[in-house]
């Protein structure tokens, strides 16, 4: 089994547009799974039939029980959350700002503190127009995007790739460079950074290979928007040969992205399209890469 | 006045808005610009300043104390981050799972765990004309971008008066970095793009931002591209669409050499001077 990550560091510069693309062009052999759990939107290119659904847990939740406490205010001393308030002359918990530490359950002398589990979003596993399976999740609002979630939703994927005996995983990461990136690529076999020659998409590319190096995985990379600034892709192509990137392709600035975006479909369906083309071969190239990896022909 | 430009997708122009909105502001006003988006802190990047300020920003985590201990366990039953391991031998911290609650710290009989700095990031603070760069800046492999957020918030508080204005770049998405840039702000522009990836972040970000009882007004990057959707969209929730900036491939082209796009795309600025209008009548509404 193979996991291929997609990640970018800067939003904004295709990665959700060319997962989709390879999620279609590797049909049902392909286990697809979008841990951009954050602000998911692979969904809206791949229409995943969502037809199981589970909420997931995780952390816990302080809740004050007003019929046991005595309004001592212990809880508000320990907290270094800030998360006890008054409210109406009562001690109340603010569920934006509980960090689920339990100190405060724990020093609380008449035992009024209950912790809860907290939802933080649910999970889904969808089957695609492909034939294929997707696995996917929305984080709930203002929850903690903790790398909980995208863990989970490579697990299933793993799952899924073991029961149906598929050979591929392919994974539309998080952006930044926090704990759910971290997640995202933890296991991968490979990573495909989308990148963009701007100065911003430029910067996170390096931040985000700094992390990167610190996994053992395969790395390549495509240019998308390379002719909106020749001497910055220049500059992003010599970094690539420094690095050790391997470099996929150079994608033109073409709205057909956007175009097919508004008709919720992956670019690599508009027939004909230079765009799909180059797609098609970066896709075929990725794979070939991982292959001869595994057999151990790679020079 | 403290203004957060959010978004909930990635990529819509949240950067470019606050950048070359700080810089237009700048020339008649003193203007604070932070850019809480410490993940992946770009602001930096299109703004040449003089430094004023820099520092090392840590958070407090334990540390173990091996004379001390006596391996009575209440520091691995208290942490509910798994943070702590005691093996009968050693008590591991795992600092970055820590959550710096201090319960294990607190509540050690012995004062085995001390809180000590880790650092997390860096803080940097600079200036040009009446235009101040706040920024902080992650540091490679830390997981928790909340903690320097809210040091930079601080910093804010501790350096410039309430009625400053103060721009502060958010990070994306709606999970708790962007609720900690956001909560406290006493308005939102929410930058969004008109595609359906846009809107359907977009909606995202409008139910944070309610949710936290924030008012809210949108900002329409690449105008032309895409659909009409995002416009409908906020018709109907009644949100105020503070301007729209056209889709411009010499806009793009401004950004990607990491310049200001203002002086060069007039179209582009005309919206902006909106947006800064839009802000000041605001402030004003405000100070009423």
């Amino acid at each position: 089994m193979k996991e291929i990550v997609v990640i970018s560091g800067k939003g904004g510069t295709g990665k959700t547009s060319i997962s989709a693309s390879f999620s279609l062009l590797g049909g049902e052999e392909v286990i697809t799974a979008d841990c951009d759990v954050d602000a998911a939107d692979l969904h809206l290119l791949l229409a995943p039939d969502f037809a199981h659904a589970e909420d997931f847990h995780s952390g816990l939740l302080a809740r004050i029980d007003p019929a046991r406490c005595d309004e001592c205010g212990i809880c508000a001393e320990v907290c270094r959350f800030d998360a006890v308030h008054m409210v109406d002359g009562h001690h109340h918990i603010r569920e934006l700002d509980c960090e689920g530490c339990g100190y405060c359950a724990r020093v609380c002398p008449q035992r009024a503190i209950l912790l809860q589990e907290r939802r933080v979003g649910q999970w889904y596993r969808s089957r695609l127009r492909t034939g294929g399976t997707m696995v996917h999740a929305r984080l709930d609002i203002g929850a903690e995007n903790s790398g909980k979630l995208v863990a989970k939703v490579k697990q299933e994927a793993r799952e899924a790739a073991r029961e149906q005996g598929r050979e591929w995983i392919l994974v539309d990461g998080a952006p930044g460079i926090g704990c759910p990136v971290m997640s995202s690529l933890s296991g991968a076999d490979a990573v495909v950074f989308v990148t963009e020659p701007t100065v911003s998409g430029f910067h996170d590319l390096r931040r985000v290979h700094d992390l990167v190096r610190r996994f053992d995985m395969t790395t390549a990379c495509i240019v998308n928007k390379a002719d909106l600034n020749p001497e910055m892709t220049r500059h992003v192509h010599a970094f690539l040969q420094e690095a050790g990137i391997r470099h996929l392709a150079d994608l033109p600035y073409d709205e057909a992205f956007t175009e097919a975006m508004v008709e919720g479909c992956t670019v690599v369906e508009k027939q004909g399209s230079p765009l799909a083309r180059a797609l098609e071969e970066s896709w075929t190239r990725l794979r070939t890469l991982l292959e001869t990896e595994r057999t151990g022909d790679h020079p | 006045m403290r203004v957060a430009i959010a978004s909930g997708k990635g990529g819509t122009g949240k950067t470019t808005v606050s950048v070359n909105l700080a810089d237009l502001l700048a020339q008649h006003r003193p203007v604070v610009l932070a850019d809480l988006d410490v993940e992946e802190p770009n602001s930096g990047l299109f703004i040449q300043a003089g430094t004023v300020h820099q520092e090392a920003v840590h958070r407090m985590v334990p540390s173990w104390e091996a004379d001390q201990c006596t391996f009575c366990g209440v520091c691995q039953e208290v942490c509910q981050f798994n943070a702590l391991i005691e093996t009968g031998s050693e008590v591991m911290v795992f600092r970055e799972l820590c959550h710096s609650c201090y319960a294990c710290s607190e509540l050690c009989p012995v004062e085995a765990l001390p809180m000590t700095p880790m650092k997390i990031g860096d803080l940097s603070h600079r200036r040009t004309g009446a235009l101040d760069l706040v920024q902080g800046c992650l540091d490679i492999g830390q997981e928790q971008a909340v903690p320097l957020i809210a040091r930079t918030l601080d910093y804010l508080g501790e350096r410039f008066s309430r009625d400053t204005l103060i721009l502060c770049d958010a990070p994306p998405g709606t999970a708790c970095p962007m609720i900690e840039a956001v909560k406290d702000a006493d308005f939102v522009l929410l930058v969004t793009e008109p595609t359906p990836f846009g809107l359907h972040d977009l909606k995202l970000a409008v139910e944070t931002v309610r949710g936290l009882g924030r008012p809210c007004a949108v900002v329409i990057n690449r105008h032309g591209l895409g659909n009409a959707d995002v416009e409908a969209y906020c018709r109907q929730e009644g949100i105020p669409v503070a301007a729209r900036l056209p889709h411009s491939r010499e806009a793009a082209r401004c950004y990607a050499r990491g310049e200001r796009i203002h002086p060069h795309v007039p179209e582009v600025a005309a919206q902006l001077e909106m947006v800064a209008e839009f802000i000041q009548r605001i402030e004003q509404e405000g100070a009423a």
